[in-house]
């Protein structure tokens, strides 16, 4: 089975989080701009490229924005306050290390607590190793966001690598672009910005896109580990076809479609039903007049912590799911 | 059809958010009696236009429009898993407190529909600590009868489930029923409708038994957006009053539709209503909610540039359980007001309503 | 005084009107154009030197409050908290209520009725009621009705070392100041908008950005303060007399790097006092903004106010005017040159 480790190697390891995407779309487009017939970049940043087709106009949503930390404070020691930019997890934080955009390397600790298991982010602090403000003020200012540092492994199954969450819709989203050569319907394919502080970027896309079909690529949660919480998605079972988030009850269309197409085509998936979290379709459906939109989401070990995992069969089958949806003729 | 045998038709029908589209038929064959035209949008909403006449003959443009809406989902819930031994374990979908389905009797809507009973751990089996707190929905599973291989023959994780309930005849025209919110501001609208073939109305005015209100109000927000009306009133239900809850929090039956007041509703709409309702002799209520209220009005009052909203309450007791209360009066009363405030609304006297 | 007319009037959420009218008497002879939406914003613009992009520059009008919930049968009155009220500091205070600013008191259960465990429970709102006096339902309701708006009754006091006391700093500090751009920057095209309800969840700020669509807003606020000593430094939002806030990221945005960095760098250039707002809590009307229509990017810049929320919230006056000098002077840069770059 071949499966491109070197593209998404590349991808997950890129700096890029909320609001500051410019390092992740530059590479992204670099990788594209072959393939696509327009490219342009919206006022929130959003990376919106287009391979012209008759049919429907379809957008397609994968976010490149990461979750990463804030500093909002330096003390008097050169320790690093901060706040959170997406759903950070003081449990999964502490202890690892972070990079910042101009390379600075930090490691993210905790006052000591009676209770670990309160700990909160406000006890939290990053500590690059500057002995004093003014040290620490040369490498990192008030505002600036980093990210885990974190580093793409991989063996015949899987991945382990932070930030699936969701270079990995990028990635699959980059292959799909790359296989369609005569698109059958308008591909407007979008690397959104802001997806994890609260689905922004797909939002005013959608609004200047005016799709009639949304489809987005993103991760979902797993049930498959020793005394996880109860849910029907697990690793190595196909590509997931979501049904409901907290942010969107699945057009029954386009479920029906997917659902349809995996059988026809042979494609392994399961069903998905998440009781919480959302994705970019559950701000595209909303827009304007309202948009049937789906889901396809690559059952994810581990989410939002810095070594997250995913099956390598499954991320080509999410990516064979994608294709075939792409280049169906919708009747809707 | 009569109200009475369209809201039993609507109450004992299923239709989930997001799986509305089964009620199609038989709110569009009510509708189009009445209306000039009908249609369904992208996400499912059935829109119904009724004309209205401008005085002096104009054509169909730059007439008042008037978007009224009520909600056609219910709340429910939804397979998520399927067990080794045939069970189905399950989520809700829309605001279901635990506590209401212990015990219940549900429809599985799969391949067919299937027979189920909600149940959970028995009382033998718990701690006396454990008895004394309410069950969780993880802990609950559905029994429909059949063994693992048949289940996964005729279900599917994603499979809407309902709960199993007839209309209820109570006394003094009273019902008890599932889904009577909204269903019951449908069967409102209808009787609005109906009064309109009856008196001239300038105003062209969009009937909407829209989609997922009870989960994020998307048919509002997309049906708004589309028809982009001057005034939007939302038909849905208030608490009604009962003995444990506080009386300024509720609405009495039978003393007519609540008028809602506070920032979510125009002011100087509202007084109109108001005036409306005294001048017709129709009995009404005072309802306060300061902010964004839980209705439609919420989504329609922030689409595109802003839509001045009011949110009439056809008063019910035990919202969001199967056993809903409505007294038929309410809602009669509630349709009529609908009918003659729109019957009021002219382009002429528009723009001083509104003004601030 | 501008400032005080603004917070001793009585605007809670879903009712701006007096403040409204005190708003468009003060900017009507000053505004190229003058209209007030659907839902009460105020959106007037001042034309100048045309610009490439289109700026605005926005202030909520609202101010948290209460509402009468119910009048008991012995004549006293319940009520809803109007936007976001921490209950504890209700207790022991005066309100006006309705359109006749009838005085009323908040009161409770007195201590000395209370037994020794019940102190330390916060009393709930549904606990408190306020008394204006009345002898009987019939009676209090030839005063007040269902409904009627409650404002904290609280006077505009300067005090101290230039420090301001009163009600509503929390966004009277911004309307304020927006008032007297409009007066006083000429030269520059910019859309000012003054919003309705961000109390109750920027309900007016969608609707006014996607009627003006603007390029670059400039959104100003009252916003926290919690300078008392012995807390953590990094712990402290904002401070008196540091100046301007300059938000990073709130609940609702993650606000723009490259317009904050110019903002930072306009106020370093004319040698403006700032600080940054460090908490990411809290909203305002940005987050609607921001993401209307096709998007647009925001910059929000704050007076520091202690106790907001309150009827004694309390702001620098020379953070006030030191928000003005740099607002000012931002709105002349953006009107200079070089928006691409912030893209």
């Amino acid at each position: 089975m071949s499966f491109n480790s070197q593209l998404l190697s590349k991808l997950v390891e890129i700096y890029g989080p909320s609001s500051n995407e410019g390092r992740i779309r530059d590479f992204i487009r670099e990788e594209i701009k072959d393939y696509v017939d327009e490219i342009r970049v919206d006022a929130l940043g959003n990376l919106i490229a287009r391979k012209k087709g008759e049919g429907k106009r379809v957008m397609i949503s994968a976010h490149m924005d990461q979750i990463g930390m804030m500093v909002t404070d330096i003390d008097e020691k050169g320790f690093l306050r901060f706040t959170n930019i997406g759903g950070i997890s003081p449990i999964y934080s502490y202890g690892q290390q972070v990079i910042f955009e101009n390379g600075t390397v930090g490691a993210i600790f905790c006052e000591p607590v009676e209770d670990p298991s309160k700990i909160k982010l406000e006890n939290m602090y990053i500590d690059i190793g500057a002995f004093s403000k003014e040290e620490a003020e040369k490498k990192v200012s008030i505002g600036d966001i980093c990210v885990y540092k974190g580093h793409f492994s991989e063996n015949e199954n899987v991945v382990f690598t932070p930030y699936l969450d969701d270079r990995v819709g990028c990635f699959i989203a980059i292959e799909a672009i790359k296989e369609i050569r005569e698109p059958k319907n308008d591909l407007y394919f979008v690397f959104s910005v802001q997806e994890e502080v609260g689905l922004r970027g797909a939002r005013t896309a959608a609004f200047a896109i005016e799709p009639d079909i949304g489809i987005s690529i993103d991760v979902t949660s797993h049930g498959d580990t020793p005394k996880a919480k109860r849910f029907a998605v697990g690793l190595n079972k196909g590509a997931a076809i979501k049904v409901k988030d907290r942010s969107i009850i699945v057009h029954p269309y386009i479920r029906e479609t997917l659902v349809k197409l995996a059988k026809e085509k042979e494609i392994p998936y399961q069903m998905e039903i998440l009781e919480f979290g959302g994705t970019d379709s559950g701000a595209i459906h909303l827009s304007k007049e309202g948009v049937p939109s789906g889901v396809i989401s690559v059952p994810t070990r581990y989410v939002h912590s810095p070594v997250e995992m995913a099956s390598k069969i499954d991320i080509n089958n999410c990516t064979k799911l994608l294709v075939e949806f792409l280049n169906t003729e919708f009747d809707i | 059809m009569s109200n009475l045998e369209f809201l039993r038709s609507l109450s004992n029908h299923k239709g989930i958010s997001g799986y509305e589209d089964s009620l199609n038929e038989l709110i569009i064959s009510h509708f189009e009696k009445y209306a000039d035209e009908i249609t369904t949008d992208k996400l499912g909403n059935i829109i119904a236009l009724k004309k209205g006449c401008s005085p002096d003959k104009d054509p169909d443009k730059d007439r008042v429009k008037i978007l009224i809406a009520a909600h056609m989902d219910e709340i429910g819930l939804m397979v998520k898993d399927i067990e080794e031994n045939g069970f189905l374990r399950f989520t809700n979908v829309g605001g279901i407190d635990p506590r209401t389905i212990l015990g219940q009797e549900v429809i599985v809507h799969g391949k067919k529909e299937l027979f189920g009973v909600i149940g959970a751990k028995p009382p033998h089996l718990q701690e006396p600590e454990e008895q004394k707190k309410a069950i969780k929905m993880e802990d609950m599973a559905i029994d429909i009868g059949l063994p693992y291989e048949k289940v996964k023959e005729l279900v599917s994780i994603g499979d809407p489930i309902t709960i199993k309930r007839q209309l209820i005849e109570l006394k003094n025209d009273r019902y008890a029923g599932k889904a009577l919110d909204d269903r019951a501001g449908v069967v409102s609208i209808y009787e609005c409708i109906k009064e309109l073939k009856n008196l001239s109305h300038e105003a062209d005015v969009y009937f909407v038994a829209t989609v997922q209100e009870e989960v994020s109000m998307a048919g509002a927000l997309t049906a708004t957006y589309k028809i982009n009306p001057d005034i939007g009133i939302a038909v849905d239900v208030g608490f009604g009053t009962t003995p444990e809850l506080d009386k300024a929090d509720t609405l009495e039956l039978g003393k007519g539709p609540g008028i809602t007041l506070g920032g979510n509703i125009h002011p100087g709409l509202r007084k109109k209503l108001v005036e409306t309702a005294k001048e017709y002799n129709i009995p009404h209520q005072m309802e306060i909610t300061v902010g964004p209220t839980g209705t439609d009005a919420r989504a329609m009052q922030i689409t595109r540039e802003g839509v001045p909203s009011l949110v009439l309450s056809i008063p019910l007791r035990y919202m969001h359980t199967s056993v809903e209360v409505v007294d038929m009066d309410d809602i009669r009363n509630t349709g009529k007001l609908l009918a003659f405030f729109i019957k009021e609304i002219s382009k002429d006297i528009l723009e001083g309503l509104l003004c601030y | 005084m501008l400032l005080k007319r603004l917070t001793e009037a009585n605007g809670v959420s879903g009712n701006e009107k007096e403040v409204r009218d005190i708003i468009i008497s003060e900017i009507k002879d000053y505004c190229t154009s003058l209209r007030v939406d659907r839902l009460g914003n105020i959106i007037a613009y001042k034309g100048g030197k045309p610009n490439s992009k289109k700026i605005m520059v926005t202030a909520h009008m609202d101010e948290v409050g209460l509402m009468v919930r119910d009048i008991d049968s012995s004549g006293l009155i319940k009520f809803l908290p109007v936007g976001g009220i921490d209950k504890r500091i209700l207790v022991s205070k005066t309100v006006l209520i309705g359109k006749d600013r009838i005085p009323g008191v908040i009161g409770a259960k007195p201590i000395h009725l209370q037994k020794r465990n019940e102190w330390s429970n916060a009393l709930d709102i549904k606990e408190l009621y306020i008394d204006i006096g009345a002898k009987s339902k019939e009676d209090a309701e030839k005063y007040v009705s269902i409904g009627d708006y409650i404002a904290f009754d609280s006077q505009y006091v300067e005090f101290g070392d230039r420090l301001v006391k009163a009600k509503a700093l929390d966004n009277r500090v911004g309307c304020a100041i927006l008032i007297d751009l409009i007066k006083k920057v000429e030269d520059v095209s910019f859309y000012a908008v003054f919003t309705v309800m961000e109390e109750l969840g920027l309900v007016g700020a969608g609707p006014a950005a996607y009627a003006v669509d603007p390029d670059i807003s400039i959104i100003l606020e009252g916003t926290l303060c919690y300078d008392m000593p012995k807390v953590d430094s990094h712990q402290i939002p904002t401070y008196i007399g540091k100046g301007p806030a300059i938000s990073l990221v709130d609940r609702t945005t993650v606000y723009n790097r490259k317009l904050r960095e110019r903002v930072v760098a306009v106020a370093e250039k004319e040698n403006i006092p700032y600080q940054f707002r460090k908490t990411s809590m809290g909203g305002n009307d940005s987050g609607k903004i921001h993401i209307a229509r096709e998007g647009s990017l925001t910059t929000t810049i704050s007076v520091p106010c202690r106790n907001i929320h309150s009827a004694v919230s309390v702001a620098s006056l020379e953070d006030y005017e030191n928000t003005y000098k740099l607002v000012e002077a931002v709105l002349t840069d953006l009107n200079e040159e070089g928006y691409d770059e912030l893209q």
